[in-house]
């Protein structure tokens, strides 16, 4: 009956806490004023991967390969050497683009950068940032301690652990960002989107690809758009092309909170590998229930004081049973 | 008769080429083709024979003569003695050396005499609009003339992408009303050899298996020869290594360019155009001679829908994905099933001594309690 006892008190203090109506969630982050991002259009791709290919030149990774057959990469998602991916979905005969039937289309997996990131909210030291300019969501490796919380935290499967490595770090995409390579701050644009020759990866401000995602879901099947490519501020030559039947849905708008990179398809985005994700983003919530649990550090006084009952009774419990 | 018993002594004297090139000659086309060697033979005797010859009536409709003149420049040792050898060429408006209406009463009588043997060849688009009057030859529509030849002929082949799908004079607004000839000719079989101009080897080697066989190579669904047209350019161009790895030539002349990159950037229409270019390359020229060859994007002029119809530098829609590029599925996850024996073999070692250090500390434990309490019995 010990554990039981124990359980009891905990639970009690918990109840008390809670009838105290001290759980507030926080609303979801908003995103930062001049966040970079990206539009990833899935009609435009073409899968010709010149996009896993340059993220592996700027980040100096190897190519991963598998089997003893190939003699190139051939990565199969996301891993501590591959932060970008071109995935594809196939139906039936595989035959027509963009068809959710007898279908197929191309899908990119990298960090989405989230709005109100899962990953910097679960990590127990500040490794994983959002920065409050860009918007980027940074990894850092002098202060990770490599628990790999934000591998459980992130809905994206996007930080990836090398548990090839003793010395394992956490990976992830940081925008072209990161120290040594600094992309953005020298004016760049994200070497993904500098080589997509279809502009399927364009790269912008949130707010401006935002509009752009837009203006094509509005746009009537059929008819001829001008794509741009690249940088959306200072866009290359466009890509004419006759526009697809999209899906009516932008994901990272306002899933979780939203995304700095956005996706728009014509294939539904379940199909492609996304979660199902309410409005609300899971650390709004978690760190609202967290930070009441411990706040005044109540939690941990009442599972004392449960602690101290026990041990209490136990020890009058065995000096009753002596003096029997 | 097998063709080893054969007497080529004629035949080199009739085309003025010597044996060896001219069974060099049927090998070559009977493996472009994907036939065998044996089909080479078959061929060879085909040719030489005379009495096989099809009498072929050749129309022209709206075009530059581009697919005749490039039949008559072809590099192919004597290619315009053995196509005007391989076939009887009754009516011809480029090569004829008649002219006028003597033309056309030859041109009926061979049609009449004819009937259900011979050879029809469409080079041109028809135009239908407002009754076909924008093409007359000797006073009758093309589109007249196409009827009349189609009605008897044992076999129709369109020549060039006027013919097969419209070309040129149906781009834009088409103000002729210009098609191809399988529109025009609908419920016949009508083999198409699109190309502006279209290889001659197409077109020599779907005539020579005609004449061979007496019937059609396999078509696919727009009349193309399978042997020729079953495969995008993109899947044997040269440059395709580097479309896979992502490198692409970003302008005319730039380092990409130069070092002979992928030209999908710069408008390649290889990934979505059916031709057999790179394996074949142009008209036997030889040393790399064809636009993506000589570095120039493919224009697509054989595909219905791309050439003369999509802008020259716009991008192309990747039609398919064929090996070696391969894509992981939407649901594939990494090293789910890739973890090395060294790896496992490690991990095993460490779960098997936690448990078993585990299970020495329970023991201890057990006994340690086990031993207090028969202290406290005691």
């Amino acid at each position: 009956m010990k554990r039981r006892d124990f359980l009891k008190g905990a639970v009690g203090g918990a109840v008390t806490l809670c009838g105290a109506g001290a759980v507030e969630a926080r609303p979801n982050l908003e995103p930062a004023d001049n966040a970079v991002g990206m539009l990833f259009d899935s009609t435009l791709c073409v899968g010709c991967k010149a996009c896993v290919a340059k993220c592996k030149e700027v980040n100096d990774m190897p190519p991963t390969i598998e089997g003893d057959l190939n003699a190139w990469d051939s990565a199969r998602d996301l891993s501590a050497e591959t932060l970008n991916v071109i995935k594809i979905y196939k139906n039936g005969t595989a035959k027509v683009k963009d068809s959710e039937t007898d279908g197929f289309c191309f899908e990119k997996r990298s960090c989405m950068h989230c709005v109100d990131p899962g990953c910097v909210s679960v990590c127990p030291v500040t490794a994983m940032q959002r920065n409050p300019i860009t918007g980027i969501v940074t990894h850092h490796p002098d202060l990770c301690i490599g628990c790999r919380n934000c591998m459980v935290g992130c809905p994206y499967n996007v930080p990836q652990f090398d548990y090839n490595d003793p010395f394992g770090m956490i990976s992830k995409c940081q925008m072209c960002n990161q120290a040594g390579v600094e992309r953005i701050d020298k004016g760049m644009m994200t070497g993904c989107a500098e080589v997509c020759p279809t502009g399927a990866t364009l790269f912008g401000t949130r707010k401006e690809l935002l509009k752009e995602a837009q203006r094509r879901m509005a746009l009537k099947p059929g008819e001829t758009y001008s794509y741009p490519r690249g940088d959306l501020s200072n866009p290359s030559s466009p890509h004419e092309k006759e526009v697809p039947l999209y899906q009516q849905h932008i994901w990272g708008e306002k899933e979780a909170g939203g995304t700095n990179v956005m996706h728009i398809s014509a294939v539904p985005f379940d199909k492609l590998g996304m979660p199902p994700l309410g409005e609300r983003s899971a650390s709004s919530i978690a760190e609202g229930v967290q930070h009441a649990l411990y706040s005044y550090m109540a939690l941990p006084a009442i599972a004392l004081a449960g602690l101290a009952h026990v041990v209490r009774r136990n020890t009058s419990d065995d000096s009753d049973g002596g003096e029997s | 008769m097998s063709v080893n018993d054969f007497d080529f002594s004629k035949l080199e004297k009739r085309l003025g080429v010597s044996r060896r090139t001219f069974l060099k000659f049927c090998t070559g086309v009977a493996a472009s083709m994907g036939l065998s060697s044996q089909a080479a033979m078959a061929m060879a005797e085909a040719v030489a024979n005379p009495k096989k010859r099809p009498p072929v009536i050749w129309l022209h409709g709206q075009e530059c003569t581009g697919p005749t003149e490039a039949l008559l420049r072809s590099e192919q040792p004597t290619l315009e003695h053995l196509i005007l050898d391989l076939i009887s060429l009754d009516y011809h408006q480029t090569l004829d050396a008649g002219a006028g209406h003597h033309v056309e009463e030859i041109k009926r009588h061979a049609m009449e005499a004819n009937k259900g043997k011979y050879l029809l060849v469409i080079e041109g688009s028809i135009p239908v609009k407002d009754g076909g009057i924008y093409c007359k030859i000797g006073g009758q529509t093309m589109l007249d003339a196409t009827h009349e030849a189609a009605e008897h002929a044992a076999a129709i082949v369109a020549i060039g992408s006027c013919a097969s799908w419209g070309g040129v004079p149906s781009a834009g607004i088409n103000p002729t009303g210009a098609q191809g000839a399988p529109e025009v000719l609908k419920g016949k079989t009508v083999v198409t050899i699109p190309g502006c101009p279209p290889n001659p080897a197409n077109f020599l080697g779907t005539v020579l298996y005609f004449v061979t066989y007496g019937a059609l190579p396999p078509l696919d669904d727009l009349g193309r020869p399978k042997w020729a047209y079953g495969r995008l350019i993109h899947e044997n161009c040269y440059r395709r290594p580097h479309f896979d790895a992502g490198r692409f030539a970003e302008e005319f002349g730039d380092e990409g360019h130069r070092k002979g990159w992928c030209l999908y950037k710069l408008g390649c229409k290889g990934p979505e155009t059916y031709n057999n270019c790179p394996s074949l390359e142009y008209n036997n020229i030889g040393g790399g001679v064809w636009p993506i060859g000589v570095g120039h994007p493919c224009f697509g002029c054989s595909e219905g829908g791309v050439g003369f119809h999509k802008p020259l530098f716009s991008l192309a829609d990747v039609k398919t994905h064929t090996p070696p590029n391969a894509f992981p599925l939407i649901e594939d996850r990494e090293g789910n099933e890739g973890m090395s024996t060294g790896a496992a073999a490690l991990t095993g070692a460490a779960v098997g001594a936690a448990v078993g250090a585990s299970v020495i500390a329970a023991k201890k434990l057990g006994e340690k309690e086990a031993s207090s309490s028969d202290e406290q019995q005691s």
